[in-house]
């Protein structure tokens, strides 16, 4: 079984630093299959043109392609075509939601809730609308082991509450954030939810109508997809709602001087000649992961991520940071005082990629008081055997930093 | 007699042949960090900082009958091993010789292919700060 899918990830089999490569870094970005590289071959080989406007043959075929993605996309999430916006991914996802529903409703006073542990993405856009706007930033607290602390979260919940906008899976730590009581609790004082969706997409089916988000974004290079490709769905009510988040070709129906009428949904968000290939890529990335079933990856998943936790404790002086009971297949650690940095360095030099540092969650740090940590994030194409040979790393690692 | 540069360059990539495998350069790396005299804790501030994204190092330069000496010091243990090979070769030398190296040495130890990838480590930053501080008493 996991031949056969290694097989499909060409890029696993190479050596780094004279040992096989070893990929832990699939939180940061996930390798792709040949399924995925395949159609991206494909269209620049075969149909490689603008779509939408385009009368002749390859236009047609581009244009059918690239339509056909967003249903793959949208069937994938329950959503409706209109709902699913191509943008370049969760960072421009979450912008624009602050930019093109913010600017629109929020006002002075209002109140937007955010967690103590989401990335900067999810922080900063709304620091600048807030500023905007005169607007207040509210925090939810993490404890310890870094779950909000849910009643906290209900007593910043007010009629000023507007927004609330919280990831699904925390990339630093891996906790699987309750967003489906977030949500209610939100929809109860009449605020809208923003899901970061772009650690969870990977490892769990999402369906927005059970869920009932308002919003969802997501990067396709971490659901096995090319870069620079991400969704934003939004309830199509909302998106209706919310005015044109950039202005150019695409996104029109008619331009006069004397005034412009802009398209209907989806390409109202989509200005520009749109990442054609890249949402190719994001259809054929979740017709593959369907294939293997996310029921069954998330199995996997988990049984890599018991197994990892269980091995890594062998490594004398290791912590873990984030012990969520609820957690995606990532560890992020710490060893003794050992600077994360100096045991990325000496993983890699064994042919081991983890990720180092604050993983652009800084307040989430500070909050733990670090400055930093080591992530191991598995997917499906990560073995048992691949943490044997990572503890031994880490091991050896330790003993020339101790 | 304070040795040159070049000689000192030449010591470090003697030592260095005595390894075949990379993870024993970085032990010994790390080794020559941890002798590294402590640095003052008032220069290790903003001021002195080599601007680097996950490590930290503070170096602090100070004249002397026309020599440049170096003192630094880093929160990871691998950039404190590199810095303290640069105030090795560069401590106490005079600062036009400083403006005209080449640091030929990492190079010949095959540092430079193994650490330029990562931006983090910020070897070229130091390299830079040491020079300028150089350029200041040339």
């Amino acid at each position: 079984m996991n031949s056969f899918i290694r097989n499909q990830f060409p890029i696993l089999h190479q050596n780094v630093n004279g040992k096989p490569l070893i990929y832990f870094d699939n939180a940061a970005t996930s390798q792709k299959p040949l399924a995925v590289i395949n159609a991206i071959k494909d269209y620049y080989e075969h149909y490689n043109s603008n779509i939408h406007r385009g009368a002749h043959h390859l236009a047609q075929i581009a244009t059918e392609k690239y339509e056909d993605a967003r249903k793959t996309i949208a069937q994938h999430i329950n959503a409706s075509e209109q709902e699913i916006n191509f943008v370049r991914g969760t960072t421009e996802a979450v912008n624009l939601v602050a930019i093109s529903y913010g600017r629109k409703f929020i006002k002075e006073g209002d109140e937007i809730i955010v967690s103590e542990m989401e990335h900067h993405s999810n922080i900063v856009p709304w620091q600048m609308l807030c500023e905007e706007k005169g607007a207040t930033l509210r925090v939810i607290p993490i404890t310890d082991s870094g779950e909000i602390i849910f009643e906290e979260y209900l007593k910043l919940l007010s009629e000023k509450t507007k927004i609330v906008s919280i990831a699904y899976i925390s990339n630093a730590l891996g906790t699987i954030h309750p967003v489906k009581e977030v949500i209610s609790e939100a929809h109860k004082v009449g605020a809208v939810v923003f899901i970061d969706g772009a650690q969870a997409l990977p490892h769990k089916k999402i369906d927005v109508k059970e869920l009932d988000c308002d919003f969802l974004g997501f990067s396709g290079h971490k659901v096995f997809a090319g870069t620079g490709i991400g969704i934003l769905y939004g309830k199509e009510i909302l998106l209706e709602a919310m005015n044109p988040y950039m202005g150019g070709g695409e996104m029109i129906k008619t331009v006069s001087f004397a005034g412009t009428t802009y398209n209907d949904l989806p390409y109202k968000f989509e200005a520009g000649t749109p990442h054609i290939e890249g949402g190719i890529s994001l259809g054929a990335a979740f017709t593959y992961i369907n294939e293997l079933g996310l029921d069954n990856i998330s199995v996997y998943e988990d049984e890599l991520l018991e197994y990892g936790t269980s091995r890594f404790f062998e490594v004398e002086g290791l912590r873990l940071v984030g012990t969520a009971k609820e957690k995606a297949s990532v560890i992020s650690f710490l060893v003794d005082d050992i600077h994360p940095y100096d045991l990325g360095v000496l993983l890699n030099e064994q042919g081991i990629a983890i990720r180092t540092g604050h993983h652009c969650c800084q307040p989430l740090m500070d909050r733990l008081k670090i400055e930093g940590t080591c992530r191991a994030s598995f997917a499906f194409y990560n073995t048992k055997e691949e943490i044997d040979a990572t503890v031994s790393a880490l091991k050896r690692a330790v003993k020339i930093l101790s | 007699m304070q040795k040159s540069i070049a000689e000192i360059e030449d010591e470090i990539v003697e030592e260095f042949e005595l390894f075949d495998e990379q993870m024993d350069k970085y032990e010994y790396i790390i080794d020559i960090g941890k002798k590294l005299p402590a640095l003052d804790s008032k220069y290790q501030t903003d001021d002195f900082l080599v601007k680097g994204c996950q490590s930290k190092v503070w170096l602090h330069a100070y004249e002397k009958e026309g020599q440049l000496f170096f003192e630094a010091d880093s929160n990871t243990a691998i950039t404190k091993g590199i810095v303290a090979l640069l105030v090795r070769v560069l401590s106490g030398q005079h600062p036009k010789e400083i403006l005209n190296t080449s640091l030929i040495f990492i190079d010949k130890i095959n540092l430079r292919a193994h650490l330029s990838s990562q931006r983090s480590n910020g070897l070229s930053s130091m390299i830079v700060k040491m020079k300028a501080y150089a350029n200041v008493y040339v």
